[in-house]
């Protein structure tokens, strides 16, 4: 195993998202993982395209957006260190549904989507592990959203802008 | 619970509590595009009331109506009255045309306020949405007058976008004041809004506090604090240490109308602060 | 204790309107029983009874004298104590703002004729809701300390009582100034007379009476207890308030409210009913505003409404309100049941319905789904 594995092999293993894995699982895992730096302003994936990969924040900030030619960017999220980014790397077409931008300097590392439904395939208790642990994300994240949709500091005088 | 105190007949008949008392404004801000803060002094001189963080007036805007209103002033000192009202109906609209000289009638101080004497020697979190901040700024004052008596303070704020953001200047001086965290998202951001964007519930999993000996005062709209109140117990707060402060229609504000009964609580008179036990199972039921 | 009879009644009226009180008192009016100011005796009731069900309110002749041997009608003396209308303060504008109009609370003094003991019971529980505590009703608390309280025993409970069930009654118990029970046969009209006060005893002294033998103490005592078997509906209120304060999703409210009209019928017959509302009102030319008290009820789809909607904003909400309020929620905030079991909600209610029976549908289907926490 190269160092460079090794070291992503104990960022893994120190990420809550890969809690519970066992140590050969991580050893798997980090052969799909890369370290990745974005600049500012650089994307981590667009919206509608390739979105093939599964990213933990290390550093810095990330927004995800949705832009309108109308309204420029809208944010409707920002995630930074320690968040987990990225889950379409599980569901056909593997596409983003954003823009996921950097704000600054961001450090993170990414696992490559093809190589970890190689693995899963080849293991699916492994898949039922990474799925778990991705559903999870991705009821927080349904949960917030749907929050923000309710737009609860609205003033009652105005008109909802949904239904 | 008290033995009936009637009156002993053929007695004077006691003075009303529903008598107001003429205040002057004599400091109108606007803070957001709906929301504005109204400073007042007693028209018959003396010093405004004592009131506890978390208690509330009824405001009568003189021929329009009365509506409860949370003091948004700073208990530890003896000056102006304080609300911030957001405009959200006739009488706020009558309030928001005040201008310094003009009169509002009082009643009050009324409810029951924060637990900000019982949080000593614990850390606080105090989580706002919108213009929830208000009833809990008493709260941060109060806990800042007296910081070596407390842990670590965090404050967790939301609001519907970075124009709605109320006390701005305060937020960051408390912020700078390298004593307390102040984290600030909103719903949705601008193009040069730079902080945190989405609901309030998620800073609470990261802001630094003690789950073990914190105690928690939640103020906003009523799906917030479930919510908020939810996270904080996943995150390990015991649901005796989260305070709520809820809202129900008020027409008298001192037990005797009936109308802002929330299950068989008083929201005027057993609230509006609420330990959140004693709430949880009323607020996650419907049309109660 | 002593007797008195029918002519000493009168003389009782006229006694009490010569102290300045204002007698109100049961009067048949329209085909009802209702509370009215009466200036003499002559304007009580002879000889009724009445006939009461869900809905359903007749008078019919009883043939004799009898005063009180009917049920309560549709009022209560809450109409009195606590008007549908009241003033509470004026105000002007002034130069510097407002200034209140110095208050000028003249209170007539009140006599309660023919409080039944659910009544006597009703106005107990309104001292302890309006009249204790750090905040009072003042126009409440003025009214009820100058009233004379004549009380009477129901001899003849009527179709929709139940004041047995909430324990209280039909005999008088609690706080009263006389309180009288009617001993009416062919050949003789009399009144057994308690006084329980020195009010009640200084007027007594005034009426013709004299002692009462023990003869005729037995005999109110045995009509007393034959009363108490002869109620028209019985409530089980026997862990009752906690069955209610759970029962929040049972499907019985929905069932109910295709019945209930939310016409408000039940508040307003109910004698321990408070909720009112305020109003401000201004003149034409803004310069005098005055707050008025109005009786309100919990079941207009205002009543819960904050900014963006209504709390309450279903029929079943706002029933499951009312009868959790009343049978329940009441004892947490004032120790006591709300209800008094004087049956005037199911009488009067258009659509018949009858909150025994929906307290019993909701304790029955409480058994059989479990005891959730």
């Amino acid at each position: 195993m190269s160092t460079q594995v090794h070291a992503l092999d104990v960022l893994l293993k120190e990420h809550p998202f890969f809690h519970g894995l066992a140590p050969e699982d991580l050893e798997i895992l980090a052969g799909c993982a890369k370290n990745e730096r974005f600049e500012k302003g650089q994307f981590l994936y667009r919206e509608n395209q390739n979105a093939d990969r599964l990213f933990i924040i290390r550093q810095g900030t990330v927004s995800l957006e949705i832009y309108s030619a109308r309204r420029g960017a809208i944010v409707f999220q920002k995630v930074r260190e320690g968040d987990v980014l990225g889950t379409s790397w599980i569901v056909p077409p593997y596409v983003s549904g954003c823009d996921a931008r950097a704000l600054e300097t961001v450090r993170a590392v990414s696992l490559d989507g093809p190589c970890m439904r190689r693995k899963c395939d080849a293991d699916p208790r492994l898949g039922y592990e990474l799925l778990k642990r991705s559903v999870a994300v991705l009821v927080g994240r349904l949960e917030a959203a749907h929050f923000q949709l309710l737009d609860l500091y609205r003033n009652p005088l105005e008109r909802p802008r949904h239904g | 619970m008290a033995e009936p105190a009637i009156a002993a007949r053929g007695t004077v008949p006691p003075v009303s509590p529903m008598a107001i008392r003429p205040f002057v404004v004599c400091g109108v801000r606007r803070e957001t595009r709906d929301t504005f803060t109204l400073e007042l002094e007693s028209a018959e001189g003396g010093p405004a009331p004592r009131f506890l963080p978390g208690q509330f007036n009824m405001l009568y805007a003189f021929g329009v109506g009365e509506i409860p209103i949370s003091i948004s002033g700073d208990p530890t000192r003896r000056g102006p009255l304080t609300h911030t009202v957001r405009t959200v109906g006739v009488v706020t609209r009558a309030m928001e045309r005040l201008e310094p000289g003009g009169v509002l009638g009082v009643r009050g101080p009324y409810g029951e306020g924060w637990p900000v004497e019982d949080a000593a020697g614990a850390d606080v979190v105090v989580v706002a949405g919108g213009i929830g901040l208000a009833p809990l700024r008493p709260v941060v004052l109060s806990v800042l007058a007296e910081r070596e008596r407390y842990g670590r303070v965090a404050l967790l704020y939301g609001a519907r976008s970075p124009k709605d953001i109320l006390f701005r200047a305060e937020l960051r001086r408390w912020r700078s004041a390298f004593h307390m965290d102040v984290e600030v998202t909103v719903d949705r951001g601008d193009r040069t809004w730079r902080g945190d964007v989405g609901v309030v519930t998620r800073l609470v999993p990261r802001a630094p506090f003690d789950p073990a000996r914190t105690v928690a005062m939640i103020c906003g709209p009523e799906i917030m604090m479930r919510f908020a109140a939810q996270e904080l117990v996943r995150r390990g707060v015991a649901r005796d240490a989260i305070w709520v402060s809820t809202e129900r229609n008020m027409k008298c504000g001192v037990g005797l109308c009936g109308h802002c009964q929330h299950g068989p609580l008083f929201v005027c008179k057993d609230g509006p602060v609420f330990r959140y036990d004693r709430v949880e199972t009323l607020l996650s039921k419907r049309e109660i | 204790m002593v007797v008195f009879d029918r002519d000493a009644l009168d003389h009782l009226v006229t006694a009490l309107r010569d102290r300045g009180f204002d007698v109100v008192g049961p009067t048949v009016r329209d085909g009802a029983v209702v509370l009215a100011p009466l200036e003499s005796g002559a304007e009580l009731p002879c000889g009724i009874r009445d006939e009461q069900n869900a809905g359903r309110y007749r008078l019919r002749p009883g043939g004799d004298g009898a005063v009180f041997a009917h049920a309560v009608g549709p009022g209560s003396f809450k109409r009195w104590l606590y008007p549908p209308e009241a003033t509470l303060w004026a105000a002007r504008r002034t130069e510097d703002g407002f200034a209140l109009e110095p208050s000028e609370r003249r209170v007539r003094k009140l006599a309660l004729l023919g409080a039944r003991s659910c009544d006597v019971a009703a106005l107990a529980i309104h001292d302890r809701v309006l009249a204790s505590g750090p905040h009072l009703d003042a126009d409440y608390a003025a009214r009820r300390a100058g009233a004379f309280v004549v009380a009477v025993d129901c001899l003849t409970p009527g179709g929709t009582c139940f004041c047995a069930s909430t324990g209280t009654g039909p005999s008088v118990a609690g706080e009263f100034d006389l309180r009288l029970t009617e001993l009416c046969d062919p050949g003789r009209h009399l009144f057994l007379v308690e006084a329980g006060s020195d009010a009640g005893r200084e007027v007594l002294r005034g009426l013709p009476h004299r002692p009462a033998s023990d003869a005729e103490r037995a005999d109110a005592d045995e009509r007393r207890r034959a009363a108490a078997d002869r109620m028209g509906r019985a409530l089980d209120v026997d862990g009752l308030p906690a069955i209610l304060a759970r029962a929040d999703d049972d499907p019985r409210w929905e069932e109910t409210a295709e019945r209930c009209l939310a016409c408000g019928s039940c508040t307003l017959a109910c004698p321990t009913c408070f909720c009112h509302t305020v109003e401000d009102r201004t003149g034409l030319s803004g310069e005098r505003a005055e707050r008025v008290r109005l009786w309100d009820s919990c079941f207009t789809l205002e009543f819960s409404y904050i900014h963006g909607g209504s709390v309450r904003a279903s029929r079943a909400a706002r029933y499951r309100h009312w009868l959790t309020h009343k049978l329940s929620g009441w004892v947490e905030q004032f120790g006591t049941l709300g209800c008094v079991g004087c049956g005037r909600c199911i009488t009067w209610c258009p659509a018949g319905i009858d909150h025994t029976v929906e307290a019993r549908s909701v304790r029955e289907s409480h058994a059989t789904r479990g005891v959730h926490p």
